[in-house]
C-alpha cells in the first residue's frame, strides 16, 4: 500500500461529484462596486458573538473595528464601507432566523478608498501579541466553517508544530475562488505562509492542491523563491480532500486521532483565503472587510469570481451577476456538498460565504426516497469509517443514544452518504438533527 | 415596477447526488441477467420462456395482491418483482409444471419479502426462499432433469401439468453435472460446463454468459466484488485441498466452479444487497462462509448441489457478521462498538 499512496495522494472512501467548475474557473476575480445596505451579524464565526463598539448613528469608516471579540474564541469585526451605523439589534440571517447584527448605511458620496493602517513589524512581535493581532484583525477561517484563525494558531506550551498545511483543495464542486486567489495572488499566498510559519515555528509549509488544478501548481511553484520551505503537493480529486483532517491523511498518511486537532500530529492547517487575509494585514494594514466569493450555478446569469465587501446583500451581488435566471428554487451559501440554504436575497455575504450557489429544479427536484437496500455505497462513501445506514435508521427511530454510542459524533456531515445513496435518504440531514438533539439535550441537563 | 424575488427552497445541502437510483441498480441485475436467460431460451426453448412467464407473474401478483392500493404504481416500478421472478425461473429445471412455478413466485415475494416489511428489510434472498418451497414441497419436480429440448417449439408435456397435477416426465431424463458426480462418479467437459451445453437449471447451465452479466454489474458498481470473489475463491481453494487428499473421490476446483447453480449463486443471489453484510470485511466473511458451505454440501450432503442452502444459511448470518465487522473508525483505535 505504501508505495501506491505516493502516486495517488489521497485519503481513503470519499465521492467524486462532477466538478461543474468550468462555468467560472477562468474567469479573473473582479471587484463588485459598492452599494447601500450592509449587515454584520455578530455572530459569524464559530464561538461567541462579537460586542458592538459602535451605537447607532456614528459614523464609521472603512476598515474600522465596529466589535470587538466576545471572547477568546471570538472574533474582531470591521466596517465593510464608511458610513453610519443604521441600527444595531436582531436582524435576519442567513437560515432566516433573528441575531443581533449591526446594520450599516453606506455613505453614497464616499470614496470608499481608506488608507490602510502601515503595514506591521510582524518579526518582531511575540507570539502572544501576533494572536492578539490575527483576532483583532477579524481573520477566521474563510473555507467555509469560520472557525476563528488565532484559536488554531494558539499552539499550547510544549506542543510543537513541523508542518504548516496550506489548503488549496477547493473539493467543493462549482467553487473557484480559492482556485482563482492561488492563480492571482500567489505572492500574498506565499508571503502569508511565511509570517504563519516563521511565527509558529514550523519547518516547512506544504501547499495541497487538487490535482484539478494544475495552473495553480505551476504559478505558485514559479513564485517560489530558491531555498524557502516550501513544497505544493498535488492531491487527487476526491470529496473531501480539503476537509482538513483528510487532507492531513492524504499529504502525510496520518490519521488525527478522534477528539484531537491536527496539532496532536504537528500539523496546522490553514485554507487559502485565511493566509492571503493574514499577509494583507500584516504586510498592507488591511483587516478582514471583503473576501473572494464565487457565483455560480445553472441560475445566475452570468457566473463571475468576485471580491465581496463583507455584509453585502446577496441580492446586490447576484444582480451584478446579471441577476436570476427564471426557474430559480435554491440559493446556498458555501458549496452545494456542505453549504447552507439561504432564506431570502436580503442574507448578507459573511466571512465564512465562499460562493452563492444558484440552484434550479434539476438539483432541488423532490428526489423519491426508497427503502434502504444496504447497499453499502454509504459505507464506502464515508472518510471516517462510519455507517451511515445504520444512522439513519437509527436515527429515524430516535434512538440518538445509540448514535453517539457509534461515534455520530466523528462525523464531519461531509455529505458523501447521501451523495452516494440510490434510496436517496437524507443520511446526513438525519445525523445533523440527531447530532442538535444530542447537543441542545445536553444544555438543557446542565 | 419590483420583480418579486424568487420563492426560495431550504433543501440542506448536499444538493447533488451521484446517478444511480434503487429502482435503476434493480434493474440492472435484470439487463445483466439477459444474455443468461437468452441462453436458457436457445437451450430449453418455448420451456424456458413458460417458466419465466408463470414465476414473474406469480412474483408480482404476490407484489400487487400484498401492496397498499396508492403503492401499488410504486411497487412495480421498483422492479425487484419482476428480479425476484426471473433470479427463481433461473433455478428451475426446465420440466417444471407451469403452476409450481407460479406458486413458487408467489412464495418468493410473499413469505421471501412482503412479510418482513418489504422491500430492504427481509432476512433471506427471496428467490431463492421461493427454491427453497418449492424444493420442500414439490422434490421430485424440483429434481427431475429434463434434457435441452429438441427443437425450440417442442414444449415439455410436464410444464403443462394443470394444477396439483404432477404429469408424468416424458421420455429420458438426463443428470445435471453435479448428479452424475455424486451418483455415477462421472466428470462432463470443462467445456461444456462453460458454454453451458448440460443439463441443469434454466439459469445455471452457462457460467460463461453468468460472469459476462457480473462484470456489466460490477462495472456500473452495483455488486460488491467482494462476494463473488471470495465465494469463488474460496471455492477453489477449499476443493483443491480435498482433491489433494482424494483426486478420484473429490470434484475438481474448475470444476466446481463452472458446475451446477455457484456462478448464479455467487454472482446474483449471494450479491443481493439486502441480505448480504453490509460492511466490506463482512462480504468476505460471507462469501468465505457460501464457499465453504457450497463444498461441504456438495460432498458430503445428501443433495448433489448445496448452494442455494449455503446461501440461506449465510443470510442468516448476516445481521451477526455486520455487527461484528464493523469499519475502524478514521482516529480511533481497532476496537469500535
Amino acid at each position: 500500500m505504501r508505495p501506491l499512496r505516493l502516486f495517488r495522494r489521497s485519503f481513503e472512501h470519499g465521492v467524486h461529484p462532477a466538478h461543474h467548475k468550468s462555468q467560472t474557473e477562468d474567469l479573473e476575480i473582479q471587484r463588485v462596486p459598492f452599494g447601500k445596505d450592509y449587515v454584520m451579524p455578530l455572530g459569524q464565526h464559530i464561538g461567541v458573538p462579537s460586542q458592538p463598539v459602535v451605537a447607532e448613528g456614528d459614523a464609521v469608516r472603512r476598515g474600522q473595528v465596529i466589535a470587538e471579540p466576545g471572547g477568546f474564541v471570538s472574533s474582531a469585526l470591521h466596517s465593510p464601507v464608511t458610513g453610519t451605523i443604521r441600527e444595531i439589534g436582531n436582524l435576519r440571517g442567513v437560515d432566516g432566523r433573528f441575531a443581533p447584527a449591526i446594520a450599516i448605511e453606506a455613505d453614497a458620496f464616499a470614496t470608499q478608498r481608506v488608507k490602510p493602517d502601515p503595514a506591521m513589524d510582524w518579526e518582531s512581535l511575540s507570539l502572544e501579541e501576533f494572536i492578539d493581532a490575527v483576532q483583532m484583525a477579524g481573520i477566521v477561517g474563510m473555507g467555509g466553517a469560520a472557525f476563528p484563525s488565532h484559536v488554531k494558531l494558539s499552539v499550547p506550551d510544549g506542543t510543537r508544530i513541523r508542518h504548516l498545511l496550506i489548503n488549496g483543495a477547493e473539493c467543493e464542486p462549482y467553487l473557484t475562488n480559492d482556485h482563482r486567489l492561488m492563480l492571482e495572488r500567489p505572492e500574498a499566498l506565499l508571503e502569508g505562509a511565511e509570517i504563519v510559519r516563521r511565527k509558529l515555528g514550523a519547518e516547512e509549509t506544504i501547499i495541497g492542491v487538487e490535482a484539478n488544478k494544475p495552473d495553480a501548481i505551476e504559478v505558485i511553484r514559479e513564485h517560489l523563491q530558491p531555498g524557502q520551505p516550501v513544497r505544493v503537493v498535488p492531491l487527487k480529486v476526491k470529496y473531501p480532500q480539503g476537509a482538513e483532517k483528510m487532507m492531513i491523511k492524504s499529504v502525510f498518511d496520518k490519521e488525527v486521532p478522534a477528539g484531537q486537532l491536527p496539532r496532536d500530529v504537528e500539523v496546522n492547517v490553514n485554507n487559502v483565503g485565511t493566509i492571503v487575509a493574514i499577509a494583507d494585514y500584516f504586510l498592507r494594514g488591511m483587516p478582514l472587510i471583503e473576501r473572494v466569493v464565487t457565483v455560480a450555478g445553472p441560475g445566475v446569469t452570468y457566473p463571475a469570481n468576485l471580491i465581496v465587501p463583507l455584509g453585502t446583500p446577496v441580492r446586490d451581488v447576484v444582480r451584478f451577476c446579471g441577476g436570476l435566471k427564471g426557474g430559480t428554487r435554491e440559493i446556498i451559501m458555501g458549496g452545494p456538498m456542505m453549504g447552507r440554504p439561504i432564506a431570502s436575497l436580503d442574507v448578507p455575504v459573511l466571512k465564512g460565504c465562499s460562493g452563492v450557489l444558484v440552484f434550479t429544479e434539476e438539483q432541488t427536484a423532490r428526489r423519491k426516497e426508497y427503502p434502504c437496500i444496504r447497499c453499502g455505497r454509504c459505507l464506502e462513501a464515508c472518510p471516517y469509517f462510519l455507517n451511515p445506514s445504520r444512522f439513519a435508521r437509527l436515527a429515524r427511530a430516535r434512538m440518538f443514544d445509540e448514535m453517539k454510542a457509534h461515534h455520530v459524533f466523528d462525523c464531519v456531515e461531509c455529505g458523501c452518504c447521501t451523495f452516494a445513496c440510490p434510496s436517496n435518504i437524507p443520511i446526513v440531514q438525519l445525523i445533523r438533527t440527531a447530532k442538535d438533539d444530542l447537543t441542545h439535550r445536553k444544555e438543557s441537563d446542565a | 415596477m419590483k420583480k418579486r424575488d424568487p420563492d426560495l427552497l431550504l433543501f440542506h445541502a448536499p444538493l447533488l447526488r451521484q446517478g444511480m437510483t434503487t429502482p435503476k441498480a434493480m434493474r440492472d441485475v435484470i439487463y445483466a441477467l439477459l444474455p443468461a436467460t437468452g441462453a436458457a431460451l436457445w437451450f430449453f426453448g418455448l420451456s424456458a420462456v413458460l417458466i419465466i412467464v408463470s414465476c414473474i407473474a406469480g412474483a408480482v401478483l404476490a407484489e400487487l395482491a400484498f401492496a397498499k392500493r396508492e403503492q401499488r404504481g410504486e411497487t412495480l416500478r421498483d422492479a425487484t418483482g419482476v428480479l425476484t421472478g426471473l433470479l427463481l425461473a433461473l433455478t428451475l429445471p426446465p420440466g417444471l409444471p407451469m403452476w409450481m412455478a407460479f406458486l413458487g413466485g408467489f412464495v418468493a415475494i410473499s413469505l421471501g419479502k412482503v412479510i418482513w416489511g418489504g422491500l430492504g428489510h427481509n432476512l433471506f434472498n427471496p428467490a431463492l426462499l421461493g427454491r427453497a418451497f418449492l424444493l420442500a414441497t414439490f422434490p421430485i419436480a424440483m429434481t427431475t432433469w429434463v434434457p435441452a429440448a429438441g427443437g425450440f417449439f417442442d414444449i415439455h408435456a410436464s410444464n403443462l401439468a394443470l394444477p396439483f397435477m404432477q404429469a408424468q416426465v416424458d421420455g429420458v431424463t438426463s443428470a445435471t453435472p453435479l448428479g452424475m458426480m455424486k451418483f455415477e462418479q462421472e466428470v462432463t467437459p470443462l467445456a461444456n460446463l462453460v458454454f453451458g451445453r448440460t443439463g441443469g437449471s434454466l439459469g445455471e447451465t452457462s457460467g460463461l454468459l453468468l460472469l459476462l452479466g457480473g462484470v456489466y454489474l460490477w462495472l456500473r458498481r452495483d455488486l460488491d466484488w467482494r462476494i463473488p470473489v471470495s465465494i469463488l475463491l474460496s471455492v477453489v481453494v477449499f476443493s483443491a485441498v480435498l482433491t489433494l487428499f482424494d483426486g478420484e473421490r473429490f470434484p475438481s476446483p474448475l470444476f466446481s466452479l463452472f458446475s451446477g447453480g455457484l456462478m448464479l449463486g455467487a454472482l446474483y443471489m449471494a450479491t443481493d444487497p439486502v441480505t448480504s453484510p453490509v460492511t466490506p470485511k463482512g462480504a468476505w466473511v460471507f462469501g468465505i462462509g457460501v464457499g465453504v458451505l457450497v463444498i461441504l454440501i456438495r460432498v458430503f450432503g445428501g443433495l448433489p448441489e448445496g448452494v442455494m442452502y449455503a446461501i440461506l444459511l449465510m443470510n442468516a448470518a448476516t445481521p451477526l457478521i455486520d455487527r461484528y465487522t464493523q469499519p475502524r473508525v478514521f482516529g480511533r483505535g481497532a476496537k469500535s462498538p
